[in-house]
């Protein structure tokens, strides 16, 4: 007999890739997202127009105003006459880094909290009236006061942009985090009588290994829905700040600032609109696709099905 | 006489035109749209203009101001005047002669009474009149008789037309608001919602902030007038969506405040159906400079007060060359088109009071630069800022949330930019901007930065008040709970002699080459104020809607007994 061909042992990584290969929408997602980030990151190396630059010669200014797509201006140009493309980029990079922390620090928390709520029975009642309590709290002008508070110490030691996005990203971050919070305590509350649980007590695992051990890998894909949303809503409250002056300065473009600024012209120039629209709606789409496709690929019971 | 003559032609041009076809009420309804809803139609309740203004379709003041700001009487018989002995030789007092056989809207006679009561009631001590400015040095109003009033000034006042005239300052009806005085005056909703007037219409029905129904007076002194018999007034939405609804869509008659950008306005004349209306005020946007230091390392209360002049705006030639790179034809073709004209002047009109100064109407980058280097601000580190001692040329620029500061912002930001400065922006949302918190870092009167940008206009026709506020003592600080009118902290003492003998003069000439000399020493002489658009009103008008007259002295629908359809 020839010996039998043993199946290489397989890693847990390779096997979440495998799943997540086999759905197509997560794929496709992923596709997006990757040349988004491309587009905005690498593009400005290639493109390398100026997004805040306005012609200084005011007769050539005024021709080069609100052109239609061509070669020299491939998204044409918006009322001052400057580069929607560059602007483009330029904003995106905002955009998604803000998306990116503040859907990060919002997970974080919310885990953290959610987490202790729901396995260590003497904190879940504090930290749930926690979240109730911010829950509760009208977020936007609670943002308002904090960007008021804090923008002009933070923009002098930092810098008016570094200074801004920081405060930016932590202000939605630690106003976003309560959904996610529920959601993992009360996932934790129904996996914490579950049988593989109490049989890791009874061994006497310690809490800290049982919820990074046990806990957390299972609630994985709540985790990632919400992370997912997250990167939306902040993008959209990023957009708000914005449109209410309390985002960054007025002439520093993001998604939704264009967005805002083409709103005016929706009439006459559409593509004004459009185009960050359509970046910020694939950002959003392909992200809660690949959301999608990683809970799948985490939740080994789904896997190989 | 001559401006007498001038007026009743004018007035004959006005009533003709639509004689022709004048009946009352013969021309059905006419929809008016406000961007912004009415929410009362007394004005000493509201100091929102299309409160004022719709207010002014039924309550009339004695006499109005007409498209070129001139006086004209209204429910007066005659303007008083210093030779026909209605205005004291000392200008202490001025006495009204009232048409005889004028009704209210009820029916009841127009007298004297009325007049008497209504500054009562907007002098009331416990009442918070929001138009108590227009009777502001009235000591007393007495009655003479059933058709003549006397208003007793606390000092002499060169300009006696200002209780009483202008759609601010209405007569109210005594028997309807009696029991309105003082505090009670918020409460007379009936009152304040459906006054009895001596206008052109009467309210029928008020919805709070939403619409206002409206019915040809009955009793209006003109029996030939309105042509239409009943009026909707509106409220809500936008510039953009009101100038649609007249000029593209024609569900309006008439828009008020259609303020939009200028190829929207190109467009939606293509539209067909309206016409814009624009006529030039005082409204000037500007650049303000801060001649005190707004630097965060100051302690508060301290921050841009006179104590610290500012490191670099206290050098005229600073603020000079910041002027000469502005193009201002730029600024007025991409943000206003029709309804801006470029301007040097802070008070741009009425004609005799604006200074013919116009050197900043073109750029001079070069020149700008020229005078940088002149000053000492050199780019000696070549990261292409200009310092000077160590100090960079570093501006704070902030102005409101608005989508035309906005690209003003960036325009001018690329300018001195290219001089060689550095420029942050900030916008601020507008309601906390103009909303004069004391508490708040980010209201214009604090300025907490280096310059800043919004517009303002000055109420009538007499600039007095407006120059009058750049005097040393007006400047916003910690003491004055930072309210004041003079917000650059501007401080000249020849500058405050100057307003001095100008509140002392009285002949008209006289004090017209004050206020321009005023004038040209905020603007011109020292560029503490650099203004850059005389904004006018726009508003739309249906093609078929005849006999309008802008008018941005007073109310914009002064004229509304006069309209009529085209037919």
């Amino acid at each position: 007999m020839t010996d039998l061909a043993i199946e290489k042992p397989r890693s847990q990584w390779a096997d979440v890739w495998a799943q997540f290969r086999s759905h197509k929408g997560a794929l496709i997602g992923l596709a997006v997202f990757v040349s988004l980030i491309l587009f905005v990151f690498v593009g400005p190396l290639i493109w390398t127009k100026d997004p805040t630059f306005i012609n200084p010669n005011a007769a050539e200014m005024i021709k080069t105003r609100n052109k239609p797509p061509s070669l020299q201006f491939p998204l044409g140009t918006d009322q001052l006459g400057r580069d929607m493309l560059a602007r483009m980029m330029k904003g995106g990079q905002v955009s998604i880094s803000v998306g990116l922390v503040a859907m990060l620090i919002s997970i974080t928390l919310g885990t953290t909290v959610g987490v202790m709520a729901g396995y260590f029975k003497r904190l879940d009642g504090p930290l749930m009236r926690l979240t109730d309590l911010f829950l509760a709290l009208p977020l936007l002008p609670l943002l308002l006061v904090m960007v008021m508070l804090f923008r002009d110490p933070l923009s002098r030691s930092l810098g008016p942009e570094t200074g801004t996005f920081l405060l930016i990203v932590f202000a939605i971050g630690v106003t976003s985090w309560m959904q996610a919070a529920r959601i993992v305590r009360g996932e934790v509350l129904a996996l914490k009588e579950r049988e593989f649980v109490l049989a890791a007590r009874s061994i006497g695992t310690p809490s800290r290994r049982m919820i990074l051990r046990h806990i957390l890998p299972n609630v994985m894909s709540p985790i990632m829905v919400a992370a997912t949303l997250g990167i939306a809503s902040a993008i959209i409250t990023e957009s708000a700040l914005s449109f209410l002056g309390l985002g960054f300065p007025p002439d520093f473009p993001t998604w939704g600032r264009l967005l805002f600024d083409g709103v005016e012209y929706i009439q006459q120039y559409p593509a004004r609109v459009i185009w960050p629209g359509i970046a910020i709606s694939l950002t959003v789409l392909s992200v809660n696709y690949v959301g999608d496709g990683l809970r799948d690929a985490l939740d080994p019971r789904i896997r190989g099905r | 006489m001559k401006m007498r003559t001038a007026l009743l032609g004018a007035a004959c041009a006005f009533a003709f035109a639509p004689a022709a076809m004048a009946e009352r009420g013969a021309d059905g309804n006419v929809k008016v749209l406000y961007s912004q809803a009415v929410s009362i139609m007394n004005a000493y309740l509201s100091s929102g203009t299309k409160d004022v203004e719709v207010g002014s379709l039924v309550l009339e003041p004695l006499a109005g101001f007409d498209q070129d700001g001139n006086v004209f009487p209204r429910l007066a018989d005659g303007l008083p005047s210093v030779e026909n002995g209605q205005i004291a030789e000392d200008y202490t007092s001025i006495t009204w002669k009232l048409k005889p056989g004028i009704l209210w809207s009820d029916g009841t006679p127009f007298t004297a009474d009325d007049v008497v009561f209504t500054a009562e009631y907007c002098m009331h001590p416990e009442g918070g009149c929001a138009q108590a400015a227009r009777y502001e040095g009235v000591a007393s109003v007495e009655k003479i008789d059933d058709l003549t009033v006397k208003v007793n000034f606390s000092a002499p006042k060169y300009n006696p037309f200002t209780a009483f005239v202008g759609a601010t300052s209405p007569v109210l009806q005594k028997a309807q608001f009696a029991n309105c005085l003082g505090a009670a005056a918020p409460t007379c909703t009936e009152a304040n919602t459906k006054p009895h007037g001596t206008g052109p219409f009467r309210v029928t029905d008020f919805k709070v902030n939403d619409v206002v129904e409206l019915e040809a007076n009955p009793n209006y002194r003109d029996p030939a007038k309105p042509a239409f018999a009943t009026m909707t007034v509106k409220g809500g939405g936008d510039a953009a969506g009101a100038a649609r609804a007249v000029m593209e869509t024609g569900e309006f008659d008439y828009a008020w405040n259609t303020q939009i950008n200028p190829e929207l306005q190109a467009q939606m004349k293509a539209g067909g159906k309206g016409t814009f209306v624009s006529a030039f005020g005082t409204l000037v946007e500007r650049i303000e400079m801060n001649m005190t230091d707004p630097s965060p390392d100051l302690p508060e209360g301290e921050r841009s007060t006179a104590k610290h002049p500012h490191p670099f705006l206290s050098d005229m030639r600073v603020r000079k060359a910041l002027s000469m790179a502005i193009d201002r034809n730029l600024l007025v073709e991409v943000g206003y088109g029709e309804a801006g004209r470029a301007t040097c002047n802070l008070v741009p009109a009425p004609a005799i009071y604006a200074s013919d100064n116009t050197d900043c109407l073109t750029q001079d980058m070069e020149g700008a630069k020229a005078l940088l280097e002149e000053a000492g601000w050199t780019d000696s580190d070549g990261d292409g800022v200009r310092d000077k001692d160590g100090k960079k040329l570093s501006i704070l620029y902030q102005t409101s949330v608005n989508p035309v500061r906005q690209d003003f912002q960036a325009l001018i930001k690329g300018w001195w930019n290219e001089l060689g400065v550095e420029v942050e922006l900030k916008s601020i949302d507008a309601g906390v901007y103009f909303g004069g918190d004391p508490g708040s870092p980010d209201t214009f009167q604090k300025f907490y930065a280096d310059v800043e940008m919004y517009a303002n206009n000055f109420d009538g026709t007499d600039p007095e008040p407006y120059v009058a506020q750049y005097t040393c003592e007006k400047a916003p600080r910690p003491e004055t709970q930072w309210q004041g009118e003079n917000i650059n902290r501007f401080c000249d003492p020849a500058y405050d002699a100057l307003v001095g003998d100008l509140l002392k003069t009285r002949e008209t000439e006289k004090r017209a080459e004050i206020i321009k000399k005023l004038n040209d020493m905020l603007t011109k002489e020292s560029y503490t104020v650099v203004p850059l658009v005389d904004r006018g009103r726009l508003s739309a008008h249906s093609n078929t809607l005849g006999g309008i007259v802008l008018n941005v002295w007073d109310s914009e629908l002064w004229n509304a007994s006069d309209w009529y359809r085209i037919k």
